[in-house]
């Protein structure tokens, strides 16, 4: 029953066929993420406009069905939005996964709800909350700005 | 041989996992343990134990027996001709740095060479890195062909005039390759170069014969070998433990120690610095007698008989691609799945009690080489059946079943 709801059909849809696969030209920000116990990773690209919007987000990468829906997911849901929207969805998102509580953003219509809560199946699986998380600390990472490279290994 | 009741020495496959009977396919990342040794390491602690080599009181000097008796059981075990050619460490990965360290100190300077492949596990791989930054050593890398096999060819066209060690894997825990290390150690000693063998892979399925291989180093994993874990054994000739410097420092390797210096101990002392793995060194001998009670040709045998009715049933499964195909092949299934990620496989088969590994098996290089980020693995122990591996494709089946919904 769990592997049902870990393996939802909207994951399964994402991770077969990503939304905002690939690179653009004039991206602004970008940053990798690996998470060097499974091989997955992730390169997000995105481009800020001068309101600090995100006005285009792509991603290279491969990886597990949850690291590839994850991600796709999560691009979907961040074009045209601000950096407190950003960082706000991000933190709900994290606490979701980590902290078994509801998502509590304001920012979000129901089926985006819906699509994050499908990801909600890994608490059942500790190894694979990595998998989930890891587009989500790299885009932390590409906001920021920050050198380097997200490695699920070192966080906490 | 009686597979059943061997099954049956296993107190882990009591358990359930998820509800199901354990299909436990993990047996290259670590074997599980037979009661003989689980009761060993139980027994010392409730009525033997003592720390070795440094009382002279009644359990002292058992224990000493004990845990020197080991060492004896294990240089018959691989026929080597001194015991103190057996050295203990707290694994296979210490055993190779112990090698690289000392004898990168030692013998290599700048601009020497180090030859590996393709096939190396990171233990196998990393502590000879560290020569790259410390002595400017160079790392090569010989090739595997199209069946993920290391030739000897490959061996010969990689070694330069200045190659002064060759560090190679008995049996590749990817592609399952069994090397032909004999010639390859016989090629290297052509050129007098030294060897250390990988035998992580080899120990706990193939018969070892240190006089017949003749390789100059063995590094061997004891949790793999039905063993404890936090306990490796280092096979040198007892001319390398001779004239190599000393690995770690501390109580147990010195002779004498005063202010102005030291002078170090006899072998083996000289590369067992500190308390040791007591408890495990001592149950190690159960497995030995574990596995000599069964014979390595049985095993090996049974083995074999498995892992070809293993590929068998993987080949009629369509959507299975097999990584590598060796010649001659050791009891490891590694395997992809068409548009299913080898970790979303190993969380499906788990579901049903089925235990595999799944990503790069600390084997980048490889990986990389194969253009794959991840493979699962299957690999296979004494305990293991045809059952095993048909509930192994089952589950492989279901895996397809969630992915086309
Ligand atoms: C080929 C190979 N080399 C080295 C190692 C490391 O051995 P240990 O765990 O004893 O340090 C392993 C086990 O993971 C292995 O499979």
């Amino acid at each position: 029953m769990d592997l049902k709801e870990l393996y939802q059909e909207i994951i399964l849809e994402h991770g077969k066929n990503p939304k905002n696969l690939g690179k653009f030209e004039n991206f602004n920000k970008d940053a990798k993420g690996n998470n060097p116990l499974c091989g997955d990773k992730v390169h997000i690209y995105l481009k800020t406009d001068e309101n600090k919007k995100i006005s285009d987000i792509k991603f290279e990468g491969e990886g597990c069905a949850i690291t590839m829906a994850s991600t796709s997911i999560m691009t979907e849901l961040m074009k045209e939005k601000s950096e407190t929207e950003v960082k706000e969805l991000i933190d709900d998102f994290l606490n979701m996964i980590k902290e078994n509580s509801e998502l509590k953003s304001k920012n979000i219509n129901e089926d985006d709800k819906i699509k994050l809560m499908s990801l909600s199946g890994v608490k059942k699986y500790p190894m694979r909350v990595k998998c989930a998380t890891l587009p989500w600390h790299t885009l932390i990472s590409a906001m920021s700005n920050k050198p380097g490279e997200v490695n699920t290994e070192k966080e906490e | 041989m009686n597979i059943n009741n061997i099954k049956k020495q296993f107190p882990i496959f009591n358990n359930k996992v998820h509800n199901n009977d354990l299909v436990y396919l993990d047996s290259a990342n670590s074997s599980q343990k037979p009661q003989m040794v689980v009761d060993r390491i139980y027994d010392f602690y409730t009525k033997e134990f003592s720390n070795v080599g440094r009382s002279v009181h009644y359990l002292a000097v058992a224990a000493t027996n004990l845990y020197e008796n080991t060492r004896i059981m294990m240089q018959k075990y691989i026929n080597a001709k001194d015991p103190n050619e057996i050295v203990f460490t707290k694994g296979a990965t210490e055993a190779i740095n112990l090698v690289a360290n000392t004898f990168g100190q030692k013998f290599l300077r700048e601009g020497d060479e180090i030859l590996l492949t393709e096939l190396e596990h990171h233990s196998n791989y990393v502590p000879w890195h560290y020569l790259r930054k410390l002595k400017g050593v160079k790392i090569n890398f010989a090739e595997i062909n199209n069946d993920g096999e290391i030739t000897i060819e490959s061996i010969e066209k990689s070694i330069t005039p200045k190659t002064k060690m060759i560090a190679i894997t008995h049996l590749s825990n990817v592609t399952g390759a069994i090397l032909p290390i004999k010639e390859i150690t016989s090629l290297a000693h052509s050129k007098n170069i030294p060897i250390l063998i990988d035998g992580c892979q080899g120990a706990p399925h193939l018969k070892l014969d240190m006089q017949d291989i003749d390789c100059d180093f063995y590094a061997i994993s004891c949790h793999k070998m039905y063993g404890p874990t936090g306990l490796g054994v280092l096979y040198a000739k007892k001319k390398w433990l001779d004239t190599l410097p000393p690995y770690q420092g501390g109580g147990g390797m010195i002779r004498e120690v005063k202010k102005e210096g030291i002078s170090f101990g006899d072998l083996p002392n000289k590369y067992e610095a500190g308390t040791m793995a007591t408890a495990q060194v001592i149950a190690f001998g159960e497995s030995i007698k574990f596995l000599n009670q069964i014979g390595i040709e049985n095993i090996e045998k049974h083995e074999s008989e498995l892992t070809k009715y293993g590929e068998e049933v993987l080949r009629k499964n369509n959507s299975v691609k097999l990584v590598g195909n060796p010649k001659n092949k050791g009891s490891v299934l590694s395997f992809t799945l068409d548009g299913i990620h080898a970790h979303d496989i190993a969380t499906i088969l788990d579901e049903d009690g089925v235990a595999i590994r799944a990503g790069h098996h600390c084997c980048q290089i490889l990986h990389d080489k194969l253009g794959l980020s991840a493979t699962a693995r299957a690999s296979l122990g004494v305990y293991n059946t045809k059952d095993d591996l048909d509930k192994l494709n089952e589950s492989i089946n279901k895996c397809k079943k969630i992915f086309d919904r």
